[in-house]
């Protein structure tokens, strides 16, 4: 029998047919929505006066251009508020379930998604977002993809791709201390550089990636865009089945265990053949943060910003940009700098998991003075849960507040913008110039470092706090 | 129907910058539109123009010594987010290509559903196209979509690139994927109703 990888099966089992010389047709299971890469494409279905044609299978929530305080007031900016009112209109126009503001199951789509067990293993999965490969943690093939191919989807439930090469990437042995999936993904794309895994979809393995929690895979499978990777994904497991077991639309008693019986299918067969295949070993992983503008240029913590002659000719313009916008000098170190912003939340890293970290860390402790902290759960559910398990009162007691769920800083499309020139540790999931607002200066690192930033003021080892 | 895209000869805009994101090409700050127009005003927004709105003299699109509709761009164009206002914003602005040694896939998708065509090229020349330009901006590139090939017009060299003959196909009829999908609805049907 063809031995085959988790990645193949799913994806040759959805393939409606193939174009000679072109990509294949692919069916979608489920398509998520949300208000800013979708009004071009509704506008699109009236122009051409189509339906919806599979409205069951498609799940809409605004979140990135929403306010994260008082959203029980209309949005002020009135563009915004066009742009919510706009997907909320065509959702009903169209027959399609939406989650709106103050919904208990609205929130960031990637968190909603997987939290309502809307997204499971097996399943082909499209949204128009590139971090849309967050569902792949779950076993499924999730990726991003342009508003024409949003139209596409919600006209015919089906997309024209070309099928990607594939790439294992494989973490072995035990992860150390202060390590946390961020830093595996931020380890893997400074390794991969930012295009390194372009044309590839990624499948995680190896015994440091099984021994990841759900909510840690997604952050790992979220960050697989950043690497260029079409997508990230991982083989369902004992993990996967408890985590999605009992949830709103996972499937429910004979249904289930047909369903886990499927599942377990799934993983790539022994002897399966990859294009690429690369292996880390989780002991040369550290605490990780990046020093410049794309998700790429990470390293260790306690490690020193490379010098001009250590990058390559071609890109040594793009390095020197960067550094200068960052306003760092070559080979210097970033322990100890102090920073002004620290974000915890986004898609990346605002599932409750990272709140529970981030609260463990800061009990206890005072946030630093030279500190403003935005804490912005990834969704109401998140929120709920923080304050079921008494976190927001830890949070509230070192002098954080939480603020309502969304994208929030992590694109800054709404107010939460960090001023220009400003020091931002974050946890979201990019560091290019302007994204968290013009001119701001982004840090990408684990809640876990996060934390240990907001309450020294500055980078700290947390190796040496905790 | 879209536009049809055939051959191609224009001066160019040079911007030899690696790992040029999507966020650069446009602010998430611009995406709140609902319509697909006016992108382009604020192409490559905060390399454009400073805060205060005033144009930054020394960014390549200020400098009325270059002109043109092809965009030769440094290696790994287009890398970050989804959003398809990227590629509006370059067809917005009036590029009808965009050359580099390498383009982020979904930017890539998203430029061939609207007409612009991103042309791969090898690094060596990519970086002679930029020499050329450098030299004379008046210096042009020809690209030639029925044949595969782009040509630096100043040394005369020719390379082929690649394309999906699929999206070749489209480009040169002015079909987009909409239309295919929606002449296979009872296909598709058929498929959903023996899974």
């Amino acid at each position: 029998m063809e031995k085959k990888t988790l990645f193949d099966k799913i994806w040759d089992a959805h393939v409606v047919s193939k174009i000679e010389g072109g990509p294949n047709q692919l069916y979608i299971d489920r398509h998520y929505l949300h208000e800013v890469t979708s009004p071009q494409a509704f506008a699109g279905l009236r122009e051409r006066n189509l339906s919806v044609f599979r409205p069951d299978r498609t799940t809409c929530s605004p979140d990135h251009n929403i306010p994260t305080l008082n959203q029980d007031k209309p949005i002020a900016d009135p563009i915004s508020r066009n742009q919510v009112d706009t997907l909320m209109k065509n959702a009903k126009d169209f027959g399609l379930t939406v989650y709106g503001l103050l919904n208990p199951k609205n929130g960031i789509i990637h968190v909603i998604g997987p939290e309502n067990g809307y997204t499971q293993p097996g399943m082909t999965i499209v949204c128009g977002d590139s971090h849309t490969s967050t569902h792949g943690a779950m076993g499924a093939v999730a990726f991003g993809i342009g508003t024409s191919e949003v139209e596409m989807v919600l006209a015919s439930q089906c997309v024209l791709q070309p099928k990607p090469m594939k790439m294992r990437i494989s973490v072995e042995g035990k992860l150390g201390k202060c390590v946390t999936a961020k830093d595996v993904a931020l380890y893997i794309i400074s390794k991969m550089t930012t295009g390194g895994a372009t044309g590839y979809f990624v499948e995680f393995a190896g015994s440091a990636i099984r021994s990841l929690s759900m909510d840690g895979r997604m952050t790992l499978c979220n960050m697989s865009i950043e690497m260029g990777a079409r997508g990230g994904m991982i083989a369902p497991d004992e993990v996967t089945f408890e985590y999605l077991k009992g949830r709103e639309f996972a499937p429910k008693g004979e249904a289930w265990d047909k369903a886990v019986e499927e599942w377990k299918k799934l993983p790539t067969d022994e002897g399966a053949i990859f294009d690429k295949e690369v292996c880390f070993d989780a002991a040369d992983i550290t605490p990780m943060i990046t020093y410049g503008t794309n998700p790429g240029m990470g390293m260790a913590i306690d490690a020193n910003i490379p010098t001009i002659d250590q990058i390559d000719a071609a890109g040594q313009i793009s390095f020197e940009k960067s550094l200068s916008y960052m306003n760092f000098k070559p080979g210097e170190k970033l322990l100890g700098k102090e920073i002004d912003y620290v974000f915890l939340g986004s898609c990346t890293n605002g599932r409750i998991e990272d709140f529970r970290t981030f609260a463990n860390i800061v009990k206890g402790h005072k946030k630093a003075d030279n500190v403003t902290a935005w804490l912005v759960p990834g969704s109401w559910n998140v929120e709920k849960a923080i304050r079921a398990e008494g976190i927001d009162k830890i949070l509230e007691e070192a002098g954080f507040e939480l603020r309502q769920p969304g994208c929030s800083a992590c694109l800054a499309m709404n107010d939460d913008k960090i001023p220009s020139g400003k020091y931002s540790v974050s946890t979201s999931n990019r560091n290019f110039e302007g994204r968290q607002g013009p001119g701001a200066r982004t840090m990408l690192v684990s809640p876990i470092v996060a934390a240990v930033a907001a309450i020294t003021g500055k980078i700290t080892d947390p190796r040496d706090f905790v | 129907m879209r536009e049809k895209f055939e051959k191609l000869t224009s001066t160019c805009i040079p911007l030899p910058i690696e790992n040029v994101d999507t966020d650069q090409i446009i602010p998430a700050r611009f995406l709140k539109a609902t319509t697909r127009e006016g992108f382009g005003d604020n192409l490559f927004r905060d390399w454009r123009y400073d805060k205060e709105g005033n144009k930054i003299d020394s960014f390549v699109l200020n400098n009325p010594t270059y002109s043109g509709s092809i965009l030769i761009a440094g290696k790994n164009f287009g890398s970050g987010s989804s959003r398809e206002h990227a590629a509006w914003a370059v067809a917005g602005y009036g590029f009808r290509a965009v050359v580099s040694s390498f383009f982020a896939d979904i930017f890539k998708n998203n430029a061939l559903n609207n007409c612009v065509l991103p042309v791969v090229v090898s690094e060596k020349f990519l970086q002679e196209i930029f020499s050329s330009i450098e030299e004379n901006h008046s210096n042009t590139v020809t690209i030639d979509l029925p044949n595969q090939t782009i040509t630096n017009n100043a040394t005369g060299c020719s390379e082929k690139f690649e394309i999906n003959p699929y999206k070749k196909d489209c480009l040169l009829n002015g079909f987009d994927d909409i239309d295919y999908l929606l002449s296979k609805k009872e296909d598709i049907e058929a498929w959903e109703n023996k899974r």
